[in-house]
């Protein structure tokens, strides 16, 4: 039926520089390299914890240092990202209807942001801040 | 009424003569009510007849005029001049083949919208006489949003995964089985889940959103692939406890 | 077409970003930057303290969690994002990934089992 169609390729590895939502995608999703870093840390010091106390102290060390820090600053930056756009998503992946009304996605957002507030500040306080 | 001259730059491509697309110029006088297949059917019909492209109801229900408009899949009916800059770049729709000009080849779209089997599989078939269906505002109202689709494609030219696998099902097929899914008078379910759970159907999508957001009807496809996801899962895992039941 | 094996992998990457958006943040500011801009007392991630916490069977699974759901939400998206760069060696990504999660899976099992 076609007679010479045309096929356009596109870049795979630089597609998501076309445009700022395929950016936005792309920074979403490498979250993920910082937040399984962070959880690398996590099990490296569970196991230092695990070795003994002069293994603990150099882990707390090592995570007081420059490079550290802005590692974790990083983390953060992203695991945040990760937290909004993960919230901001779920009145789509799940939608709540009540008879024939459904809730809105603000209010379903809006519940997230406040378990979130409660769980930090219910592991902060834990914690000791 | 002011006047603006536009520079319109049209991808053209003519299968019998051309190797390659390229672009062509035309210097369009727009008045500030116009859309862009205003300014596209002023060039057929005064600049040059060989342009070729689709179009119809010139009101956004159709679904007829989608084109690549400075780069974002658009309804060029819905494309005004006055939100536009002096140089619009006009293109066929990405992630298509095409066939000529502005149009593209819909084979694909038009088989993935056939495989998902997009019509009602009831528990029993109702004789006529038996009278219709019921169902209440609630039921419609769960399914309504996905039967607003007008088969428009902008959602595959924004998608990125469509275009690095042409084997996706894509968001408007997986919409139209959502719509299908959700629906109280069906139980198509787990006729459909051989392609829409397929690893070319759902879980192909990576949830970029570009769908919906370019979609014109707001039918929110991303969204409606998320839920197949999560009853897909659900479906996999009562499977593996209870195998052989249907929906 | 058959039906996909990905549910297995996709509810363990949909718990797992459910877990890391709600507790992730807070995490890293206590144990990644709390001491280090100073609103922890240091007693309070001390040795004597985490240790006696860490001996209590529910402190267990709690932390059992926080490494074992976020780390394979991370893999499985690691997996995609990699397709999305354009490397289109699923099958080897896969092992990659989900083996950096099986890893941390093991490892953290391990030192609690032996705290």
């Amino acid at each position: 039926m076609s007679r010479n169609p045309y096929i356009r390729t596109i870049s795979s590895t630089s597609w998501w520089l076309a445009q700022p939502r395929y950016i936005r995608y792309m920074a979403r999703e490498v979250s993920c390299v910082l937040i399984g870093a962070y959880t690398g840390v996590v099990v490296v010091g569970l196991l230092r914890l695990s070795e003994g106390a002069e293994a603990w102290a150099g882990f707390l060390e090592a995570i007081q240092t420059p490079v550290s820090i802005v590692f974790h600053l990083l983390a953060l930056a992203f695991a945040l990202y990760h937290t909004t756009t993960w919230f901001n998503v779920t009145p789509k992946a799940m939608p709540l209807q009540f008879g024939d009304t459904q809730v809105p996605g603000s209010v379903i957002i809006g519940a997230h942001y406040a378990g979130w507030i409660v769980v930090s500040a219910l592991l902060l306080f834990l914690a000791g801040v | 009424m002011s006047e603006r001259l536009i520079e319109l730059e049209i991808l053209r491509y003519d299968p019998d003569k051309d190797s390659e697309p390229h672009f062509q110029t035309y210097q369009v006088p727009c008045p500030e009510d116009w859309v862009v297949l205003d300014a596209v059917n002023y060039v057929k019909d005064e600049l040059d007849r060989t342009l070729s492209h689709r179009w119809s109801c010139h009101m956004a229900v159709c679904g007829s005029c989608g084109m690549m408009i400075n780069g974002e899949p658009t309804l060029s009916c819905k494309s005004f001049i006055r939100d536009l800059p002096d140089k619009i770049r006009v293109e066929p729709l990405a992630n298509f083949p095409i066939e000529r000009d502005l149009v593209v080849v819909m084979d694909d779209f038009m088989n993935k919208l056939g495989s998902v089997k997009p019509y009602l599989v009831p528990v029993e078939q109702k004789a006529l006489e038996d009278g219709s269906y019921l169902q209440s505002p609630a039921q419609l109202k769960k399914f309504k949003q996905y039967t607003l689709c007008i088969n428009c494609t902008l959602c595959y030219s924004a998608c990125p995964q469509y275009a690095h696998n042409e084997g996706f099902v894509g968001p408007a097929a997986l919409a139209l089985a959502h719509r299908y899914n959700l629906d109280s008078r069906d139980v198509g379910r787990s006729v459909r889940a051989d392609v829409v759970a397929s690893n070319e159907g759902i879980w192909e999508c990576s949830f970029v959103g570009a769908c919906s957001e370019v979609c014109p009807e707001h039918v929110d496809p991303a969204g409606a692939i998320q839920q197949t996801k999560i009853a897909s899962t659900l479906d996999y895992f009562q499977d593996l406890i209870t195998p052989g039941r249907d929906k | 077409m058959a039906r996909s094996n990905k549910p297995i992998v996709w509810s363990l990457f949909a718990a797992g970003g459910t877990f890391a958006a709600f507790v992730t943040p807070v995490m890293i500011v206590i144990t990644g930057l709390a001491l280090s801009f100073g609103f922890l007392p240091p007693e309070a991630l001390s040795y004597e303290r985490l240790s006696g916490l860490i001996e209590n069977p529910i402190a267990k699974a709690i932390v059992f969690l926080t490494i074992f759901l976020p780390a394979w939400h991370a893999a499985h998206r690691l997996r995609i994002t990699a397709h999305d760069f354009g490397v289109r060696e699923d099958g080897l990504v896969s092992i990659v990934c989900y083996g950096l999660a099986s890893a941390a899976t093991v490892i953290a099992a391990y030192a609690l089992l032996s705290l």
